[in-house]
């Protein structure tokens, strides 16, 4: 491809490290006004940090920038703002309690009056057609609209090159495609964007070149039209992988798992799952898509017995555990697992040993004070081998270990005590592809042993392939069920903001 | 050169970066506390080879000497493997303080009112209990508050001290003020009765503290209740998600340490020094703190920690009389010491970095 335009940024020989890790070894890139990149690779294969050396959040140990051509010295944010440069970080910085014009003006120099300030965010707003006015308050906007300020905010400030860190994580399938419309129509008026992400199908559809990285380097640079997925993961991952999930026909059995007209309210007695219905059979994945806040977390801790519900039924086959703590279910010999989403904050200890992690469930069945490990570190030299577990010794402390292995050494605890029901909060979060794909497998086995599988997953993608059903959360309420071989992602997309699967195959 | 900016950066290190490393900081650290102190000694006028040498002789060189500096390390010993216990928990109790002294309340009511009539090792164990359960308990209140409404362990175990040494005080001044003491606001010496025998020239406190290092050891390692303590200092959601009982293991693990903490207020008050006074605790509750710490809360390094800090205590307060160095200068110097040595935990667990040096010489600073 031919680039007529100037480069906006030009990174050289960069290269950052931390203590012995290398985050970053002399990384090139460059990206040209009007033009989209895709800046793809693995979790810790540093695409952030090369972003936060551009962003002056870190300084390089060696290498040098361009901006515009120019040689640039960015200590900074504000240093690389005032050069035109902005990230929209994937956690908003927003203000909940103030205006969209507060929060975009806040911080900026010199004192605009009101009007001036409208003029300048309509401006923006009608140019890229994001259409939001700047008098409501932020915690009243949705999330997709919630990004838009924080993107305004950053062309209110003069950024021409615009670096977004996941943008679409958090968003319906609906606010993507309206997100990259406004992307698209920054291409066109000479900005320059750069996106980071692990979404291939989104690199394929939005970006004009795609910069590869792996453990810290430049894969090179291959323009999107001439290249494919296949291709792409090949680069990533360093070995071509077989990226497909597969779905194995199970006969089903009973149902494992029934919850009835579940009502939770949180600590603040505010209303987080509504009389919510539905069931699991044994030798089935049920996926649960939905945006994040839609009441999985709540749905996940109230069946596990973290969190009490207000009307409801909760069977494990045929036993009512609604209202019990984890404790009382343990007790009552219900065998259910539960993998939670932040599996460093709940479910492993992230400074004791592997020994001492799968002691977890285990340390109390036998009598006495003693507390013995013979079993958790038979136990843990098992999983260790059996799902291939990279660490040094099963005395390590689990933090050592990378993301994909600390969800083995989870994942192999609770598949250990053989549960009739799992439950599994976003598994694969933060894990490379590999490691994912090792986890679908896993529950896929659990599957075929005729286990009943609760799936929250975020990626529809991952939800229509892995699932047998899909049920959609939105805001606490149930949008409907459906069979994965019978919905698309754009109606999964609808019920995620409140319409029902009747409504959508009505209008569909 | 943008404003604003600090030229020193600090980062964590990595788990993995070498031990070796960390002791010979340590060594480092000691060593400057050393030659530090040296010269302020040398500035005061005296040869500092010589203070250092009195200070060791004053500490170990004789047999009452070294009699002294145990006596100075059983409560110290004791409460350190009290309040370890409960930071294991991330628990932060820094009212052993207070918890020595109703400890030692309790006892010294059994010694000053139940001492007669009883066999000796009676009365000495029913005080052991009293002191322990007292002080267990007055551990337990800032724990049930804490695991019930939330409130902050730091303020309520310190605020605590106050209240348990404005006790002694008013015990002293008062209901338990000794009648032949003409008129000073004390409380009477113990019966022999209520005395701790001497083992070695030393009260039977050290073997018990021993005894104690051994125990608690055991507890944290090998015991049900040990993992679940650690468990719950480790990740309280996960502690709940095994289902765990999070509010009574807070307040089983306080009322241990509390506790042990009581304990070492009896042996204290009925080895030491044969009474009850005010100044029973005499800052061993937050001296404690730092052994802890300084021993990475493992109980048999505690011994090692203790040891010396006596040793420096105990050297110390002989140097000042031998050389009539004001008490002052005597903190003053384990000011120093106790500096360098904390200092250098920083340089062991963060990494500085001057960022103008290296961005010239590996011109990542570019113009």
């Amino acid at each position: 491809m031919e680039h007529t335009a100037a480069p906006a940024i030009e990174l050289r020989g960069l290269t950052k490290t931390f203590g012995k890790v290398v985050a970053n070894s002399n990384v090139n890139l460059t990206v040209y006004k009007g033009e989209i990149l895709s800046l793809l690779g693995e979790n810790g294969s540093g695409k952030t940090t090369l972003m936060n050396m551009l962003m002056g959040l870190y300084r390089p140990d060696k290498g040098e920038i361009y901006i515009d051509g120019k040689l640039a010295n960015i200590q900074s944010p504000h240093d690389a703002i005032s050069l035109g440069v902005g990230m929209i970080h994937q956690h908003f910085k927003l203000v909940d309690v103030l205006t969209v014009r507060d929060n975009i003006v806040m911080g900026t120099k010199g004192n605009l009056s009101k009007s001036k300030a409208d003029k300048i965010i309509r401006e923006i707003a009608q140019k890229f057609d994001m259409n939001i006015e700047p008098d409501r308050k932020i915690y009243s906007l949705s999330v997709g609209e919630k990004q838009m300020v924080e993107i305004m905010k950053v062309l209110y400030r003069g950024a021409r090159t615009l670096i977004l860190d996941e943008p679409t994580a958090v968003l319906t399938p609906q606010e993507i495609t309206r997100l990259f419309d406004i992307l698209r129509r920054m291409r066109e008026s000479g900005c320059a964007i750069i996106i980071i992400t692990h979404k291939l199908n989104e690199v394929m559809d939005i970006s004009d070149r795609v910069m590869i990285m792996r453990k810290g380097e430049g894969m090179g640079t291959v323009v999107t039209k001439e290249s494919n997925v296949r291709d792409l993961v090949e680069r990533m991952v360093g070995a071509a992988i077989d990226i497909s999930i597969q779905c194995p026909d199970v006969n089903v059995g009973k149902n494992a798992l029934d919850v009835h007209k579940l009502t939770v309210l949180n600590s603040d007695k505010v209303q987080v799952l509504t009389d919510i219905s539905f069931s699991v059979s044994q030798g089935e994945i049920l996926g649960v898509a939905g945006v994040s806040g839609s009441g999985q977390k709540e749905l996940c801790s109230t069946i596990a017995g973290l969190m009490t519900p207000s009307k409801g039924a909760i069977l494990v086959d045929g036993v009512d555990i609604a209202g019990k703590s984890a404790r009382d279910i343990i007790k009552m010999g219900v065998h259910m697992s539960f993998i939670p989403e932040d599996r460093f904050g709940m479910g492993l200890l992230p400074s004791m040993n592997i020994i001492d992690n799968m002691l977890l469930k285990s340390y109390n069945t036998k009598r006495g004070i003693h507390l013995d490990r013979a079993q958790a570190k038979k136990l843990a030299v098992d999983v260790v081998e059996q799902l291939h577990v990279y660490t040094p010794s099963i005395y390590s402390p689990v933090r050592m270990l990378s993301g994909g292995n600390a969800q083995k050494v989870l994942l192999g605890r609770e598949i250990s005590s053989n549960p009739s029901v799992l439950i599994t909060a976003y598994p694969v979060r933060g894990l490379d592809i590999n490691s994912s794909m090792t986890i679908y497998k896993l529950l896929n086995e659990q599957k075929e042993k005729g286990v009943a599988v609760l799936f929250i997953g975020e990626d529809l993608d991952v939800i229509l392939e892995l699932c047998d059903r899909v049920m959609v959360l939105c805001g606490g309420k149930l949008t409907g069920i459906a069979n994965t071989k019978e919905v698309t992602k754009e109606q999964l997309g609808l019920m995620m903001t409140g319409h029902t699967l009747e409504e959508v195959r009505a209008n569909g | 050169m943008a404003k604003g900016n600090m030229p020193i950066h600090v980062t964590k290190r990595l788990d993995d970066e070498s031990r070796m490393r960390a002791v010979l900081l340590r060594i480092a650290a000691v060593i400057l506390a050393i030659a530090v102190g040296g010269l302020f000694f040398a500035a005061l006028g005296f040869n500092p080879f010589e203070v250092y040498g009195e200070l060791i002789k004053g500490a170990v060189g004789t047999t009452m000497a070294r009699r002294m500096t145990v006596r100075l390390c059983v409560p110290l010993l004791i409460t350190s493997l009290a309040v370890g216990l409960a930071f294991k928990m991330r628990f932060w109790n820094i009212g052993a303080e207070g918890q020595i002294g109703i400890g030692a309340i309790a006892a010294s009511y059994i010694a000053l009112f139940h001492s007669e009539g009883m066999p000796k090792v009676v009365v000495l164990i029913l005080m052991a209990v009293a002191a322990f359960v007292a002080g267990g308990l007055y551990g337990v209140i800032p724990a049930y508050f804490k695991s019930k409404f939330g409130t902050n362990e730091t303020l309520f175990t310190l605020m605590l001290n106050y209240v348990a040494f404005y006790t002694i005080q008013a015990l002293a001044q008062g209901t338990w003020k000794d009648p032949t003491a003409w008129g000073f606001p004390k409380i009477a010496r113990f019966s022999s009765n209520a005395q701790l025998p001497m083992v070695l020239g030393v009260h039977v406190g050290w073997i018990v503290a021993l005894a104690l290092v051994l125990l608690v050891y055991l507890y944290m390692n090998k015991t049900k209740q040990g993992y679940e303590l650690s468990v719950v200092g480790e990740n309280e959601n996960t502690a709940r998600y095994a289902g765990m009982n999070v509010r009574k293991i807070v307040i089983r693990t306080m009322f241990i340490s509390a506790g042990l903490a009581g304990l070492a207020g009896m042996l204290q008050a009925s080895g030491a020094d044969k009474t009850l006074t005010e100044s029973i605790a005499n800052n061993v509750g937050f001296t404690a703190i730092t052994v802890a710490w300084l021993a990475n809360l493992n109980p048999g390094a505690m011994v090692i920690v203790t040891a010396l800090f006596c040793i420096l205590t105990k050297g110390s307060d002989t140097i000042q009389s031998v050389y009539n160095i004001s008490p002052a200068a005597a903190e003053v110097f384990q000011g120093i010491i106790l500096f360098f040595v904390l200092g250098s935990e920083f340089f062991i667990r963060y990494k500085v970095h001057f960022a103008g040096f290296i961005s010239k010489k590996e011109g990542g600073k570019v113009k």
